[in-house]
C-alpha cells in the first residue's frame, strides 16, 4: 500500500540575518525522511528546538522548503497548483498547541466552525445543524453556539479548535502538542476524542509532543528528533522497548515514570551539557558532544539513517 | 518511618483575592507539615493554589490577594516563630536565609542588566554574608560550581542572555543557596527545560539537598517528578488538600476519587495503555466553589452529604490522610 505522506530529504534553513546581511542559517530541518501510512498515528518526538514544529508545517506547505519533497497522496505537494492545492489545503490541516490564541476572539463558535468551511466552498445545506453535529461530535452542545472563545476552558477551545478543523473533512492532521498545555485530567478527555475522531474517520495523524506518555499512547510509530535529524524511527512499541540510539535511549531514561518504585529502579543513561545550536551543528554525529559511547568515527562522518531491523531504522555508527 | 521533626507547620490557611470579579476563595483551610530533610510534594492541576500557597508561607502574596486566616510555624534555632506575624523587615531576614525560592521562569527571576555574578554578590551582601560586593563576586564562583555550571569563572562575569535556559535556572538555584537556606522551595523548577535538562537539574537539586542538609518543598502538576523524587506528598484540589500520603502508600493505595482518578489519566511511558481515565468535567470556578466538597460535582462516587458539608481531614494509619466523607 501506498503511504498517504512520504517525506524525502526535506530541508529547512531560516536565515540568520545580521545588520547588513545573512550571518549564517539556523538548519531547523537538515535532511529528514520517513513515511506514513494512511489511518496511522505517526509520533514525532525531540527536545526544544529540534525541528518538529517545522516538519509538520512543511507537510503542510505552510513553509516553503530549502530542498527535498514531500508526496502526498503521490502527489508531490510543493508542486500542488490550483484545484488541486485547495484540495491539499482541506485535506491536510494542523491543530496547535495553544487553543487561545488559535481561535478568532471576535468569532462566535458558530462563525469559528464556519469561517473555514465557507473559504472551501463546502455546500452544507443546514450551517446551524451542520455545526451542532460536530459540537456533539467533540463532547460539547447547542448551548455552545454562539458563545466566545473567552467562554471557554482549555479543554473546550481545544475542542471547538477540532470541531473546526474536523468540519472540513480532513484526510491528515498534523497535532503540534494539541494538550500540552492541558491538565491531565482534560488531556484524557482530549486523548480519547482524538483517538475516537481518528477509527471512526479513518484519519492519519502525526503527532509532536513532547511527553514521552502520551506519544506511546497515541502512536502506531515514532520518530525521534534531535537538531533537525531524525535519528531512530520505528513500530512505537518496539522503539520504547528497545530504543537503540544512545540520545533516544538517555531521553527515554530521563522521564520519570509515575510509578515510585519503578522510576527509582530504572537504569538511567546520562547525558552532559544541553543541545548545541543548530546554527553550527557539531560535525560528524550532532549528538556526539553529548553522547555516552563516542568512537572517533561519530567526531568525523554523519551517520545515515539505516534499518537495523525489520521497519526500525537508527543513525548511529555504534547501534548496528 | 523517621521520627517527624517539623521544620515548618502550616494550619489552617486561607488566602482570597478580591477581585472586580468576585472574590477568589483560593486557598480554602490548607494544613500540612513539613520533616526536616525531606522532600514534600504539593502537586495538583493548574489553579488549584500551589504557587499561593507557597507564597503565602512567608507572605508573599501582593493585593488583590490577602492572607486571611491561618499560621504558619517556622521551627528556627531559637524556636518557633508565626511567620504570619512578622513584619516585612522580619521577614526580608527569614527569606533568602532561611527559606529561598526557586520559581519556575528562571528569566523573570534574573535581572537581565546584571552579570549572574553580581546579582549572586548581591544576596550575599543583603544578607552580610560578605561586606563589599567585590568579595561577593569572587565567592560567587564558588556558588556556581557547586551548582555543577560548566566554566564558572567565565560564567560569573555572563549575563543572563548569554546563558542558556539550563544555566539561567542553575544561577536562580545558585542564588537560592548562596545564603545557606534551610528550606528551599521550589516551584515547578524545571517545567520550562527539555527532558534531559530537567533531569540534569533534578539530579543536581537532590544531591544538593543531601550535600548541604536541605529540606525541599517541591511544587508540580508532574505525577512522574513526584514519584521520583518526593517523600511524601500532598494533593490539592480547587484551593484544598484532598489527600496526604508518603509517596508510595499515595501511588499503591489512592483514596480521595480525586487522586485515583488523577493517577489513571496519566499515560506512562513505559507501558502501553489501552484507554485512560478521564475526569468528566472541568475544575470549578473560584469565586462561587461548589458547597460542600469542592470535588463533589466532578466525583464519580459523590453521596448527599458531599453537596452540602466540606469533608473533614480523616486518617488512615499515621501518615495517610484523606478529605472525603467515603471514609468516614
Ligand atoms: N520562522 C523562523 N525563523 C527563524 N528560525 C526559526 C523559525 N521557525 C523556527 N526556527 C528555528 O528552527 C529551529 C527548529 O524550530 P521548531 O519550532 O521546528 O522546533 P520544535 O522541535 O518544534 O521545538 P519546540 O519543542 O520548542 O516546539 C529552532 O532553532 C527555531 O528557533
Ligand atoms: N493575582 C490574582 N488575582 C486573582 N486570582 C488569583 C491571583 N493569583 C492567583 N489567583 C487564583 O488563585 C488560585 C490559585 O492559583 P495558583 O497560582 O496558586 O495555582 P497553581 O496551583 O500554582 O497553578 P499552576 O499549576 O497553573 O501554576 C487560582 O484559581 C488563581 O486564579
Ligand atoms: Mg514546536
Ligand atoms: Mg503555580
Amino acid at each position: 500500500m501506498m503511504p498517504l505522506v512520504e517525506v524525502r530529504n526535506l530541508k529547512k534553513y531560516f536565515p540568520v540575518k545580521g545588520l547588513l546581511r545573512v550571518k549564517g542559517y539556523v538548519k531547523a530541518v537538515d535532511g529528514v525522511s520517513f513515511n506514513i501510512e494512511r489511518g496511522t498515528t505517526l509520533g514525532l518526538v525531540g527536545e526544544s528546538g529540534s525541528g518538529k514544529t517545522t516538519v509538520g508545517k512543511l507537510i503542510l506547505r505552510l513553509l516553503e522548503p530549502t530542498s527535498g519533497s514531500v508526496y502526498y497522496d503521490g502527489k508531490d505537494v510543493f508542486k500542488l497548483k490550483g484545484k488541486e492545492l485547495k484540495e491539499f489545503r482541506r485535506k491536510a490541516q494542523m491543530v496547535f498547541q495553544d487553543p487561545y490564541s488559535s481561535l478568532n476572539p471576535r468569532m462566535t463558535v458558530f462563525q469559528i466552525i464556519m469561517e473555514p468551511v465557507k473559504v472551501h466552498k463546502i455546500k452544507v445545506s443546514d450551517p446551524e445543524s451542520f455545526v451542532v453535529k460536530l459540537l456533539y461530535r467533540v463532547g460539547l452542545n447547542e448551548t455552545h453556539l454562539y458563545r466566545y472563545p473567552h467562554e471557554f476552558s482549555g479543554g473546550q477551545r481545544q475542542r471547538i479548535a477540532i470541531a473546526r478543523v474536523l468540519a472540513l473533512r480532513p484526510e491528515f492532521i498534523v497535532l503540534d502538542e494539541p494538550t500540552s498545555a492541558l491538565d491531565v485530567s482534560v488531556q484524557a478527555q482530549i486523548l480519547e476524542l482524538l483517538k475516537d475522531l481518528q477509527r471512526d474517520f479513518n484519519l492519519t495523524y502525526l503527532f509532536i509532543s513532547h511527553d514521552l506518555g502520551v506519544v506511546r499512547y497515541m502512536s502506531d510509530y515514532i520518530a525521534v528528533m534531535y537538531l533537525g535529524k531524525i535519528v531512530e524511527y520505528g513500530p512505537a512499541e518496539e522503539v520504547f522497548e528497545k530504543p537503540l540510539h544512545p540520545y533516544t535511549q538517555a531521553l527515554f531514561s530521563a522521564i520519570p515514570i509515575p510509578d515510585p518504585v519503578e522510576t527509582r529502579r530504572r537504569k538511567r543513561i546520562k547525558v552532559s551539557g544541553e543541545p548545541p545550536s543548530p546554527i553550527n551543528p557539531p560535525p560528524g554525529c550532532r549528538f556526539h558532544p553529548r553522547c555516552p559511547i563516542t568512537k572517533d568515527v561519530c567526531r568525523r562522518e554523519e551517520p545515515k539513517l539505516e534499518e537495523v531491523e525489520s521497519g526500525h531504522y537508527v543513525a548511529c555508527w555504534l547501534a548496528r | 518511618m523517621a521520627i517527624c521533626e517539623p521544620i515548618i507547620e502550616v494550619r489552617n490557611l486561607k488566602v482570597n483575592f478580591y477581585t472586580y470579579a468576585g472574590i477568589v476563595k483560593a486557598i480554602d483551610g490548607v494544613s500540612f507539615k513539613i520533616c526536616r530533610g525531606e522532600t514534600y510534594c504539593l502537586v495538583g492541576e493548574t489553579g488549584c493554589g500551589k504557587s499561593v500557597t507557597a507564597r503565602a508561607l512567608t507572605k508573599l502574596i501582593r493585593p488583590p490577594g490577602r492572607i486571611e486566616g491561618g499560621e504558619v510555624i517556622y521551627y528556627s534555632d531559637e524556636g518557633p516563630i508565626n511567620l504570619l506575624e512578622l513584619n516585612e523587615e522580619e521577614l526580608r531576614k527569614i527569606r533568602g536565609a532561611e527559606i529561598a525560592y526557586v520559581f519556575q521562569d528562571p528569566t523573570s527571576a534574573l535581572d537581565p542588566l546584571y552579570t549572574v555574578g553580581y546579582q549572586i554578590a548581591e544576596t550575599m551582601y543583603e544578607h552580610g554574608r560578605v561586606s563589599k560586593i567585590k568579595e561577593g563576586i569572587l565567592r560567587a564562583v564558588e556558588v556556581l560550581r557547586n551548582v555543577l555550571m560548566p566554566d564558572p569563572e567565565k560564567r560569573v562575569h555572563s549575563y543572563p542572555h548569554e546563558l542558556s535556559g539550563g544555566m539561567r535556572q542553575r544561577s536562580v538555584i545558585g542564588i537560592g543557596l548562596s545564603n545557606k537556606p534551610k528550606l528551599l522551595i521550589a516551584d515547578e523548577p524545571t517545567t520550562a527545560l527539555d527532558a534531559t535538562v530537567q533531569a540534569q537539574l533534578m539530579d543536581l537539586l537532590m544531591d544538593l539537598k543531601r550535600r548541604e542538609n536541605l529540606t525541599i518543598l517541591l511544587i508540580t502538576h508532574n505525577l512522574g517528578l513526584v514519584a521520583e523524587v518526593c517523600d511524601r506528598v500532598a494533593v490539592m484540589y480547587a484551593g484544598n488538600i484532598v489527600e496526604e500520603a508518603p509517596v508510595e502508600e499515595l501511588f499503591r493505595n489512592p483514596l480521595h476519587p480525586y487522586t485515583k482518578a488523577l493517577l489513571r489519566a496519566v499515560p506512562n511511558p513505559r507501558k502501553k495503555s489501552v484507554r485512560l481515565e478521564s475526569i468528566p468535567g472541568t475544575v470549578p470556578n473560584l469565586i462561587n466553589p461548589p458547597p460542600g466538597c469542592r470535588f463533589h460535582p466532578r466525583c464519580p462516587r459523590v453521596m448527599d452529604i458531599c453537596r452540602s458539608k466540606k469533608p473533614p481531614e480523616l486518617w488512615r494509619g499515621d501518615d495517610h490522610r484523606v478529605a472525603c466523607w467515603l471514609y468516614e
